[in-house]
This record gives structure tokens, C-alpha cells and sequence, in this order.
């Protein structure tokens, strides 16, 4: 099964030290959750786990050093979901969808019956099937999000990487984006997502690793890592935990 | 248009005919087609002969490789910039061009050796567009962009009037119109292999950008993601446009607009996406600068008007759409 390993990995953006010292081994077959406040490092920490960013430390991809890989074998790998919407053309949705195919694609090779079936495999998994013929910058910000995120699914890598892959979707898509990562980790890959939302990455995520400052400050199952005294630390909020709800309350001064 | 976008390559090949074959048909001296198809072949009138073989030919040739290289660099330009404004003349590219080219010719640099007009040229082109991605940074923002292809431009357009006003030139004004306008007016078949080989480089450098271009859609960290090797993108990309506009202005001067206005009349022809302007953008660049360089012939003038004046003249319109469109007018 599939591993990624970051040993003492730091990122410096502009001579700040955005991450720093952070060491976890994480498995296929798992869902994990990256919390933490705004600025906490996860996003940079992500980019550099998927080699977006030149690090300290190591990043083990199935036990290589991510850096000295070739891109396009990391891309076949890891597939990655970008924080925000960008999507600078207006493409058609399948077509931008397929575009999850191109590590796969030989040099002068064209997309073939494999990977549009693939194509169509995310599509579905993702509940966009319907807006195949759709202009996907004319689309909703929530449906938007779906699409991109079928062109993450469409690579089929052993690794997904999402960055808030629930941002901007209605309380019943982000259920069903959590059963879909869910679902994607069941099927023995590797899931990393970036979250927000307490009580979702309680109920849903495996493993959660929780970031401040820039550090690692806890990492766990959520059981163990989700604590009063945790989210006042880190969030500087005062919640409450019911039935697998984590709801915040008030702020802490 | 559904009936166009399916059948967009053979329309668009037989455009790219048609010009050409208008382009070498037209011309001042009327020659009947029979005579012209004769004398093409290497028979008929010595004097008839001499204008299509020697005056007529190279100009449609030149029209064609140097329209095509302005219609691929624009295309790929938007395709890595993201940006539907990108064009080589209006980021400062064309006109770097340019100044190289007038730095050799004035300056007898252009007698030492046939290579070397075309070389200043390609540096011209290349260290404009270094410095166009120094000042605009990422280049996401259109803004930024625009504004520092106006400055290299305008940077480019000082240096060339400066170099004809030093240079011993009884007819510097004259030139300055001449290479900042563009025209293939008296190009002989010297011209054609001189423009040929940059042309061939950079469209070859070109060809293979279509996925990475495609990828770059999602972002700079999306494309990464997918695999896409952003510095070499980079540097084939600003080689390939440098190297190809470099040698097409070394024999036309600096063409306005073809590269603006080509990929976005192709781009509704196919699926949008960068990958798919790029060649069909190539056929229509040929096939716009011939017929732009044929009305050129027909208006009846006293001097014979600029090409460049022409695609200005149809570039413009395509700004305004832009401007009304970003007002929410249109």
C-alpha cells in the first residue's frame, strides 16, 4: 500500500518560516484531515508534500525522495486539488475534467478508450455526470467544486490530495464530498484533505493532523486529538461536543 | 457554427489556398491566370516570368510563414499567460524585434554576414519578452501585463528612432514607418530563406507546448500538479516565440495585431481549450496577413499603404470588445 513520508520537513516563503519541523508518516487505506486556523501552514505544508515547493527535510513518496522524482511520475502518484477555483479558460466540463488524464498520456498519444472511461468514472463518483456538456466557468461555486474535484479523482492515483475540497458546497454535497474521500481511502488510497469544518473531520477523517504556527501541534484520531484544552489552544475557541458534533461556541479572549 | 467547428481544419486549409493563390494572382501588372500558370511553370513571357517567380511568389510566401508564426505565437503567448490580450507586438516582442533588426541594418552590422540581421533580431525578441516576465511577474493579471508591454514597447519604439537618427540615413523617418508598420512590399526570395529557419526553430519549439499549455488552466501549481515542468515550459515557450517572431519582424517588421486577433476568432471553433487554438491559429495567421497584405495592393494609394496599418485597423475592434465586455456593456 501506498505511503508518504515527511521527515522534518520546513517551507521558507519570502524568509518567513511558514512550516516547520513537521514529521508524519501517513498510509493507503486512510483518510486524514489537516486542521488548523487561517495561516496555520497547511496549504504550504500540502504543497510541499505533493513537491509544489522546495522543503527542508525529506519527503518520502513510496519510500523516494519526492524532489528527485520526475514530475510526471509524482503526477501519475499524487493527484492534487488546489486550494480556490482557478480555471482561466472557459472550458466545456468533461474536457476540463479529462485534463486529470494528461499524466497518463504518452508523449503523442491521444486520450484513449481507458481514460474516458476514467473520465467518465470521476464524473460520476463526483455527481457531475449531468453537467458534462456545461461551460464550467458559467457553473455554481458549489458545483464548480465538484468538477475540479473530479478532475482530481479522474487521475486515479494511489495519493489524493485536496486543498478545502468542501469550501462553497451546500450542507448536502459536503456530506457527500466527505463520503466520497471517505469512500476513495476505503478503496486503499491515501487521502489528505485540508478542512475546516470540526465536526465533519471528526466524524469522517481517520486520522487528523493539526496545525499552528506552522507546526505539527497534534496528530491522531480524532477522538484523541479534538479536545477542549486543543481547541482553545490552537482555534482559541470554547465548543461543544455532542453525539460527534464538535460545535463551536464563543471565543476565547 | 457547429457545421464550421467540425469541419474547422479543411476550412481552414482551404482558406490558406485561397489567399495564397489570390495573393500570387493579384498585383499590379494584370497576367491572366493561364499566363501566370505558365510562367509559374517556367515558360512564358521572360517579364511576367520575372514578377510572379521573382516578385510575387516570395511575397505570398513570406505573407504565409511570417502570418502563421504571428498567429501561433499569439496563440501560445494567451495559452501560458492565461491572458486573451496576450500578443506579441502588444507585449513589446515584435518591436524588440525590430530594434534589433535596424541595429543591424543601419548600423552595416547586416553586411558582415546574412545571419546577422535575423540574429539581432531573435535577441531583440528574446531579451524584450526576459524583461516583459521580469516586470509582470506571474503574469495573471492582465493589468500588469498590458502595462509592461507598454513600457517595453514603448521602451523598443524610442531605441529604433533613436538608432535611425544616429545612423548615416538620409531617410530615417521613412524607415522608422516602415519597420514599426510592417511590409512585405519588394521582399525578394533572399528574404524568404533568411526568415525560414528562426520561423521553422520557433514553430517546432512551439508544437509540443499544447498539454502543458492545457494543464496551465487550472493554475500554475494545478499544471505542476499535472505533471507540467514549469521552468522548461518557460524557457521553450519564450525561445520559441523569440526565435520565430525574431526572424518573421527581421523581414516584414513589426505586424500588429495578427496574433491578437487570429486565436480569438479560432478559439470559437473549437473546445477553448489552449491546446486546440494552437495549430489552427498557425492556418489562420497565414491565411489573415495574405488577404490583409492583398487589400494592402488593391486600395488604390499613392504610396503603398502599410500592412501593419491594416491589422491595427482590425485589431482595435477587438480591444473595444474586451473593454465593453470587462464594463458590462456587452
Amino acid at each position: 500500500m501506498v505511503s508518504l513520508v515527511a521527515e522534518d520537513v520546513g517551507v521558507t516563503l519570502g524568509g518567513r518560516d511558514v512550516v516547520h519541523g513537521v514529521s508524519a508518516r501517513l498510509e493507503g487505506g486512510t483518510l486524514v484531515g489537516v486542521l488548523g486556523p487561517n495561516g496555520a501552514g497547511k496549504s504550504t505544508l500540502i504543497r510541499a508534500l505533493v513537491g509544489l515547493l522546495p522543503a527542508r527535510g525529506r519527503v518520502l513518496l513510496e519510500g523516494e525522495p519526492v524532489a528527485a522524482m520526475p514530475r510526471a511520475q509524482v503526477a501519475r502518484t499524487i493527484a492534487y486539488l488546489p486550494q480556490g477555483q482557478t480555471l482561466h479558460w472557459p472550458l466545456g466540463v468533461e474536457r476540463l475534467v479529462a485534463l486529470g488524464r494528461l499524466p497518463h498520456l504518452g508523449p503523442f498519444s491521444r486520450i484513449g478508450e481507458a481514460d474516458r472511461a476514467a473520465v467518465a468514472r470521476a464524473m460520476d463518483r463526483a455527481e457531475v455526470t449531468h453537467l458534462a456538456d456545461r461551460t464550467a466557468t458559467e457553473l455554481s461555486g458549489g458545483e464548480r467544486a465538484r468538477v475540479l474535484l473530479a478532475r482530481a479523482l479522474a487521475v486515479e492515483a494511489p495519493v489524493l490530495v485536496a486543498d478545502e475540497p468542501l469550501a462553497s458546497l451546500d450542507p448536502e454535497h459536503q456530506l457527500h464530498g466527505m463520503e466520497l474521500l471517505r469512500g476513495e481511502a476505503a478503496a486503499g488510497r491515501l487521502v489528505i484533505a485540508v478542512l475546516h469544518d470540526l465536526g465533519l473531520a471528526a466524524r469522517f477523517c481517520d486520522r487528523l493532523l493539526v496545525m499552528d504556527g506552522g507546526r505539527l501541534v497534534a496528530d491522531g484520531p480524532p477522538g484523541a486529538v479534538l479536545t477542549p484544552a486543543l481547541l482553545a489552544q490552537v482555534y482559541r475557541v470554547e465548543a461543544a461536543f455532542e453525539g460527534g458534533a464538535v460545535i463551536p461556541l464563543r471565543r476565547l479572549g | 457554427m457547429n457545421l464550421l467547428r467540425r469541419w474547422r481544419w479543411p476550412a481552414l486549409i482551404l482558406l490558406v489556398i485561397v489567399s495564397a493563390t489570390l495573393s500570387i494572382a493579384v498585383g499590379s501588372a494584370a497576367i491572366p491566370p493561364g499566363r501566370a500558370l505558365a510562367a509559374l511553370a517556367g515558360h512564358g513571357d521572360p517579364v511576367e516570368r520575372a514578377i510572379l517567380v521573382e516578385l510575387r511568389l516570395p511575397r505570398a510566401l513570406l505573407g504565409l510563414m511570417v502570418g502563421a508564426m504571428l498567429g501561433l505565437a499569439g496563440a501560445a503567448l494567451q495559452g501560458y499567460l492565461r491572458n486573451p490580450l496576450a500578443e506579441p507586438s502588444v507585449l513589446g516582442a515584435s518591436n524588440g524585434a525590430a530594434l534589433g533588426a535596424v541595429v543591424a541594418l543601419y548600423f552595416g552590422l547586416a553586411e558582415l554576414h546574412p545571419a546577422v540581421l535575423p540574429l539581432l533580431a531573435v535577441a531583440g525578441a528574446l531579451v524584450s519578452l526576459v524583461i516583459l516576465f521580469l516586470l509582470a511577474g506571474g503574469g495573471e493579471s492582465p493589468l500588469t501585463l498590458i502595462l509592461a508591454g507598454i513600457a517595453i514597447s514603448t521602451m523598443t519604439l524610442a531605441g529604433i528612432s533613436l538608432a535611425l537618427n544616429l545612423a548615416p540615413n538620409p531617410f530615417a523617418a521613412m524607415e522608422i514607418t516602415s519597420w514599426l508598420l510592417g511590409s512585405l512590399e519588394d521582399r525578394a526570395f533572399s528574404h524568404v530563406l533568411l526568415a525560414a529557419p528562426p520561423i521553422v526553430i520557433g514553430m517546432a519549439l512551439l508544437a509540443g507546448q499544447g498539454r502543458a499549455l492545457d494543464a496551465l488552466t487550472l493554475g500554475e501549481d494545478g499544471a505542476a500538479a499535472l505533471g507540467v515542468d514549469l521552468r522548461r515550459t518557460r524557457a521553450r515557450l519564450l525561445a520559441g516565440v523569440g526565435i520565430g517572431v525574431g526572424g518573421a519582424v527581421a523581414v516584414s517588421g513589426s505586424i500588429g495585431f495578427v496574433g491578437l486577433i487570429v486565436p480569438h476568432l479560432i478559439r470559437p471553433l473549437t473546445d477553448r481549450s489552449p491546446s486546440a487554438v494552437l495549430w489552427p491559429s498557425a492556418l489562420g495567421g497565414a491565411a489573415l496577413l495574405s488577404l490583409a497584405d492583398l487589400l494592402v495592393r488593391l486600395v488604390p494609394t499613392a504610396n503603398e499603404l502599410k500592412l501593419g496599418v491594416v491589422t491595427a485597423f482590425l485589431g482595435v475592434p477587438l480591444f473595444l470588445v474586451h473593454l465593453l465586455r470587462a464594463r458590462r456593456l456587452w
